[in-house]
């Protein structure tokens, strides 16, 4: 049991942390949210420099202990996340990798890479929300096409997206899980439509998509008719296992800054304040060891990351909201001005107990899949 | 990264684990009541539970602070009395410590536990008074106010890391007793209410669990510090859900979760307080 890495991994980290000193200079400022073509523009740019420095796949690399190092450096540098390239990186392109044809990588995963081509998620619609299984956007087969009406929702990036991966209803007389495929639908197929759902935050981020009577080629279906709730399970194991992990150096940074805040302004004299920090140190610290932890055991085990995600998932969510609520303590009248970074933060931080799975579906997730406790129904 | 135990020391787990859950089955801490086992404390030196980190010439294992870890974890969860943490941290330096032939205890402030019992006082004892302790197991003095002494961080590791053994062991008992007992025709364990609070002991469990090896492994007394803080955490707050899942049940001096909650309580407070654990995290930001 050690947190020792080998030198092949501290080579990595080297050659990155040179790298990066280098390439972030000349990386212009992201655009601010809603201006998304230019946002695209910014991240496409960034991915492509990953790209041909060797990076770009790092997500996708054998090694996860490689990927952490990538994320604590890249992060630790202040350099871009991967912003518009998430979904592409993140979901759809794993996914692709490990279910996909070889033509259907060959097709999609250089232009992901690449920084070429967009990707956003159509999982979730009005009418299912955690009950992602009960989909309705249904997909009728018409020769070599499948063609799909329906709608879907919380679609980052929608508006300036190339490809959606897509989940739609193949078979309505099977049973839930069992009548649903994963497709790559084109964002400019005739039928589509975007429009941008604005959120607490304020801003944009997110869209709805209306689907009428899209063709889809049966060819983009990953995985096998009606088999796409595996898919999307292989899909969602990357998302609830290190997609966070990154964002946890970020809530340290945070909390180091919060903590020079206090000091200026005075509240650090405030014992309950004080304490509070101190706590919040224990568990984003604790939360990058559990990160550790679960890839040290995907490693060992040679699995995708598993269950053990929903337990860092359940606890960061929370940590991410009572770290913003205690900045807010420590700033004052300050934290409800919008044009603070910090106040911006706050609002999007009480999204994370609900995306990517509620707190409620993950302890559910937990309890039955891991402690085996009996289904409710 | 080898962030997982190794062969070894997961043989060296089960190794404890066999020998503690033959020695202190789940009636044994009610069946012996107050005093120490004097028997059983050198039959814990023979197996080398306070030599451990010893040197090989010494007559230890040459083993570090993550061993030592895994094994106070064992302990905790089937409750082993005694002041296990001061014993294991005198080997070496006090004779008959690392064998079990002598009982060892420390004084820094606050409360001292098995005063009496102990053959050995570390510290200043003096003016310490009994305590009717809360944890029918672990007899206490109280010290005299004073400056508290500085935390010796092992120690602190150490308690924690038998706090989050009885995390462990509340969170199997709850899982266990969910899936056996019925109400409305059902296990309760069916239950989402239920669920999530097993859910929810199971998250601070793990987020303990990686913290204390962590911390073992660097033995940085920051990560020391959150170790303690999210190890009481876990081994207080599953104690009283266990309690709860059980229902009416829980409540009795029948149920074994009354003695992990009160034990946990006594920890919380040796070593390193929430409130001083906190304060030493704040000032590393």
């Amino acid at each position: 049991m050690d947190l020792a890495h080998t030198e092949e991994e501290e080579a990595f980290r080297a050659g990155l942390r040179h790298w990066l000193k280098a390439a972030l200079p000349e990386l212009p400022p992201r655009p601010p949210p809603g201006d998304w073509p230019a946002r695209r523009a910014h991240d496409s740019a960034w991915q492509r420099a990953l790209y041909d420095a060797g990076y770009a796949d790092v997500h996708w690399d054998a090694s996860p202990t490689r990927r952490l190092i990538f994320l604590e450096e890249t992060e630790k540098a202040g350099a871009p996340y991967v912003g518009a390239n998430f979904v592409g990186l993140l979901h759809a392109g794993p996914t692709i990798a490990a279910e996909g044809t070889p033509e259907q990588r060959a097709r999609w995963l250089p232009p992901i890479l690449r920084g070429d081509e967009i990707w956003c998620q159509g999982f979730s619609e009005p009418d299912a929300g955690s009950d992602l299984a009960s989909l309705r956007t249904r997909a009728v087969r018409d020769g070599d096409a499948y063609v799909v009406t329906g709608a879907k929702v919380w679609t980052s990036h929608a508006e300036v997206a190339d490809w959606c991966e897509l989940l739609v209803r193949t078979d309505p007389q099977a049973p839930r899980h069992r009548g649903i495929s994963w497709l790559a639908m084109p964002m400019d197929a005739p039928g589509v439509t975007v429009r941008p759902l604005r959120t607490l935050a304020g801003s944009a981020e997110f869209a709805e998509v209306f689907l009428d009577e899209v063709r889809v080629p049966v060819a983009n279906r990953v995985g096998e008719e009606n088999d796409g709730w595996r898919v999307t399970m292989v899909t969602l194991s990357f998302e609830r296992g290190t997609a966070f992990a990154g964002e946890v150096v970020a809530c340290r940074r945070a909390l180091a800054e919060l903590a020079r805040t206090a000091r200026e302004n005075g509240r650090w004299d405030d014992t309950v304040l004080r304490r509070r920090l101190g706590r919040l140190n224990a568990e984003f610290r604790a939360l990058w060891r559990l990160t550790q932890w679960n890839v040290a055991e995907a490693e060992a085990t040679g699995g995708v990351p598993g269950t053990g995600g929903s337990v860092f998932k359940l606890r960061y969510s929370e940590a991410r909201q009572e770290l913003y609520d205690t900045a807010a303590a420590v700033l004052g009248p300050d934290a409800l001005d919008l044009s603070r970074e910090w106040t911006r933060d706050r609002l999007s931080s009480l999204s994370y107990t609900i995306a990517a799975g509620t707190s409620q579906i993950q302890r559910n997730i937990v309890a039955e899949r891991i402690l085996g406790l009996p289904k409710e129904r | 990264m080898g962030f997982q135990p190794t062969e070894d020391q997961r043989a060296l787990r089960r190794g404890v684990r066999e020998l503690l859950e033959a020695r202190c089955g789940r009636d044994e801490p009610r069946a012996r009541g107050a005093g120490l086992d004097r028997a059983l404390w050198r039959e814990l030196g023979r197996a080398g539970f306070f030599s451990l980190r010893l040197p090989e010439a010494q007559g230890g294992a040459g083993l570090g602070l993550p061993e030592a870890a895994l094994v106070f974890e064992e302990a905790g969860r089937v409750l082993l009395p005694g002041p296990l943490v001061a014993t294991h941290l005198a080997a070496g330096a006090v004779p008959g410590a690392a064998d079990g032939s002598a009982v060892v205890t420390r004084a820094d402030g606050g409360l001292v536990p098995w005063l009496e019992e102990a053959d050995v006082v570390l510290g200043d004892a003096s003016g310490a008074v009994p305590v009717r302790s809360v944890d029918p197991l672990t007899p206490l003095h109280r010290l005299p106010p004073g400056p508290p002494g500085e935390p010796e961080p092992a120690a602190v590791l150490l308690t924690a890391a038998e706090q989050l053994g009885s995390a462990g062991r509340t969170l199997a008992t709850a899982v266990r007793y969910a899936k056996e007992r019925e109400q409305f025709g059902r296990p309760i364990g069916a239950f989402q209410a239920v669920k999530h609070l097993c859910a929810g002991m199971l998250v601070r469990t793990e987020l303990a669990r990686a913290a204390v090896y962590a911390a073992a492994v660097t033995a940085d007394p920051v990560e020391i510090a959150g170790a303690k803080l999210l190890a009481d955490e876990a081994a207080v707050q599953g104690a009283r859900d266990c309690l709860q899942v059980h229902g009416g049940m829980g409540f009795t001096w029948e149920a074994e979760v009354h003695l992990h909650l009160k034990r946990a309580w006594v920890r919380a407070e040796l070593g390193q307080p929430a409130a001083r654990a906190e304060e030493a995290l704040a000032a590393a930001l």
